[in-house]
């Protein structure tokens, strides 16, 4: 048996793309938002605020690619939110961040307690793999790529996308300028805080995405505090791939790598405590943050809240 | 101009009170009266010598960590790492409590409170080196953190340390020189609260008369002027991040100490989160902690009983703190921008520079 053939390989690697995709979502918000200068440490909040829309969704409207918009459209409200706090009134990025993360933790927490269960909604109608004619043929890349679910290839798509229109547009050149010198930018005549509230919004929406993918993608329900620290991940995996999509890709591939080797070992039992391989993920983002980061990489204006009477 | 005073010095409580007011809303979507939930959590909290001795117990972790927060964030760090720190420090006394053996209690309690101190340090120490060396955002690195602490603490008592043939994953229990003593007789309330609020009150000293308190805030407020008045930033930096863990292992310390005598798997929980809002709200003023710590603490013991007798979800207290901080967050600004100066806040709403050191800042320092 070869090592394409390698059945171990296989299901190992496809569980590692698939637990990219809901840090590598996240990310590519992050990467808008942090590229446009808001720092976003709620991407969890907006996550689990996303896994909770879409279950919501799923089960009231009988249909997942439902649930989906309903948590991309919740992710767009907590973004919207946080665009409200750090850019109209100013108000300081990591304590609107930090706020917001506790209050979808409590909603979605009690909400779940008090509608979801006395309602009893549990398992919903989620994504099922969506494999790809004669690509999914390949060895090896065929059934670790080509038959995942929806989610997987939206965010294989998106990289890319989001590179091209990050580097190669002039909205995109406005928005890594609005992160960089937001005067400049307010003096050539673009609204620093239009491009500031879609760049926001724009990463809820994809941090929604992350969480429906939780919730629909790999769970089929809503568990509580779902998102279990992923959104720290993924800013984690924004800042080593160095604010660029394909970048954070790579990184979150990482951690999902880290994390689908977790549940192999918890899998196959091999007598490890759970606990050391729950952390792996942690660990690597913590050494990835100490050892690679560049200094002068981030967004010069992020997390400062630009006011036009300041000049 | 008084009343203007009363009004925004009271804004933390009002914002308090606005959550409370949305909080009721979402009890009545969950189909409960909102004024009868109320009242329960108020019954619970404080009607009763037990609901108040419970209250007690609840508020002395929020206030330890709560303190610990507080102090990062005079040197404008945002440490939101207490979770762990209060792991770390109750793991650090429950091993001083579980393997030294023979000392009176006087010495045994200081000795795993110190070492409480210094397994919650450790914790806020890498955040605050990365921060320092390497100009790693400490928001992220103190999340991160947290898991890593709470997964350590469960692996060490639910491997190594388990009591043989224990249900769930506990220690033996400690050596009984290190309970600290009870409070109020036949409750669980125990002197943790004393000891918490002592160190309130020495902050309050050491921020507002001592050079330490003022070299804090000096670094917190602008830490290139503060480096060319002489502070050392990066020093100052590492010393209040490692404060600030010291006190949050102190709450699990005086978690593990004071109420179960043994080291519990999650036996936090998310005290280190609530610490977060009490720091906040309190603006990182020591006697607001206590006052912010008290309440929240009071809204943790009633929040039990509501869930008892009108069938609300607990989970409904973590709702209301973050809205409570969402509300003075945007409130501060209103408040920033109808004085138009600066607010006195650490972290109203000035410019955080959360992607570079203070070193780095220090750098750009042209003189």
């Amino acid at each position: 048996m070869s090592l394409f053939e390698n059945a171990l390989l296989i299901s190992y690697l496809t569980a590692a793309v698939r637990l990219t995709t809901p840090i590598g979502l996240a990310a590519m918000g992050g990467v808008l938002s942090e590229r446009s200068g808001v720092f976003n440490i709620a991407l969890e909040g907006m996550m689990l605020t996303g896994s909770f829309a879409a279950v919501l969704g799923a089960h009231y409207l009988g249909d997942p690619w439902l649930g989906l918009v309903a948590a991309m459209g919740a992710g767009a409200m907590v973004g919207l939110l946080l665009a409200c706090l750090s850019v109209t009134l100013g108000a300081n990025q990591i304590v609107s961040g930090v706020a917001i993360n506790i209050v979808a933790f409590g909603i979605t927490t009690f909400l779940a307690r008090a509608l979801l269960r006395p309602a009893g909604i549990e398992q919903v109608p989620s994504f099922q793999p969506l494999v790809i004619p004669y690509l999914s043929q390949l060895p090896l890349i065929g059934p670790v790529v080509f038959a995942q679910g929806p989610l997987v290839y939206a965010l294989f798509l998106l990289a890319p996308i989001l590179t091209l229109f990050l580097f190669w547009t002039p909205w995109g050149l406005a928005l890594r300028a609005t992160g960089d010198h937001p005067r400049a930018v307010d003096t050539a005549g673009v609204n620093v805080g239009l491009v500031r509230y879609c760049a926001v919004t724009a990463s809820g929406v994809l941090a929604g995405m992350a969480g429906a993918f939780l919730s629909l993608g790999h769970l089929n329900l809503f568990t509580e505090n779902m998102s279990a620290g992923r959104g720290f991940i993924a800013l984690a995996a924004v800042i080593f791939g160095k604010w660029h999509p394909l970048g954070a890709l790579t990184a979150a591939f990482l951690f999902g790598a880290a994390d689908a080797f977790q549940l192999l070992i918890q899998t196959y039992n091999l007598g490890i405590p759970y606990q050391l391989p729950v952390m792996l993920p942690y660990v690597l983002a913590l050494l990835a943050l100490a050892g690679v980061v560049g200094r002068s990489t981030a967004p010069a204006a992020g997390g400062i809240p630009y006011r036009v009477e300041e000049a | 101009m008084k009343v203007r005073l009363a009004l925004t010095r009271m804004l933390p409580v009002w914002a308090v009170l606005a959550a409370l007011l949305l909080g009721m809303v979402l009890v009545a979507l969950a189909g409960a009266n909102p004024v009868s939930a109320y009242r329960e959590l108020m019954r619970g909290a404080f009607a009763d010598l037990f609901g108040f001795a419970t209250t007690l117990v609840k508020t002395t972790p929020l206030l330890f960590a709560g303190l610990g927060v507080a102090v990062a964030l005079r040197a404008g760090l945002f440490n939101i790492g207490a979770e762990g720190q209060i792991y770390l420090g109750g793991l650090a006394a429950a091993l001083v409590g579980l393997y030294v053996h023979g000392l009176p209690a006087i010495l045994h309690i200081p000795l795993a409170m110190l070492a409480a101190f210094a397994g919650g340090g450790v914790w806020a120490f890498l955040p605050a080196l990365l921060k320092v060396s390497r100009g790693v955002n400490e928001v992220i690195t103190t999340l991160l953190m947290n898991y890593v602490g709470i997964y350590l603490v469960s692996f060490i008592v639910g491997g190594p340390l388990i009591e043989p043939g224990a249900p769930y994953p506990y220690t033996r229990p400690l050596d009984p020189a290190t309970n600290l003593p009870l409070l109020i007789p036949a409750t669980d309330a125990h002197v943790g609260i004393l000891i918490a609020l002592g160190l309130a009150l020495l902050l309050h000293v050491l921020f507002a008369r001592t050079t330490l308190g003022f070299q804090l805030r000096a670094v917190g407020a602008n830490p290139s002027a503060a480096a060319y008045a002489g502070v050392h930033v990066n020093r100052t930096l590492i010393l209040a991040m490692v404060m600030g863990g010291g006190l949050a292992g102190l709450g699990g310390a005086s978690e593990v100490m004071g109420l179960k005598h043994r080291l519990f798997e999650g036996f936090s929980p998310g005290y280190g989160y609530d610490a977060v809002v009490v720091a906040f709200l309190s603006n990182g003023q020591p006697l607001g902690a206590v006052a912010m710590a008290f309440f929240f603490g009071a809204l943790r013991s009633g929040a039990n009983i509501m869930q008892r007798s009108v069938g609300i979800p607990v989970a409904i207290v973590f709702a209301i703190q973050g809205l409570a901080v969402l509300f003075l967050a945007a409130s501060l600004v209103v408040q920033r921008r109808s004085r138009a100066r600066e607010p006195r806040q650490p972290w109203g709403a000035q410019h955080i520079d959360v992607a570079k050191p203070a070193a780095e800042a220090v750098k750009h320092e042209p003189l």
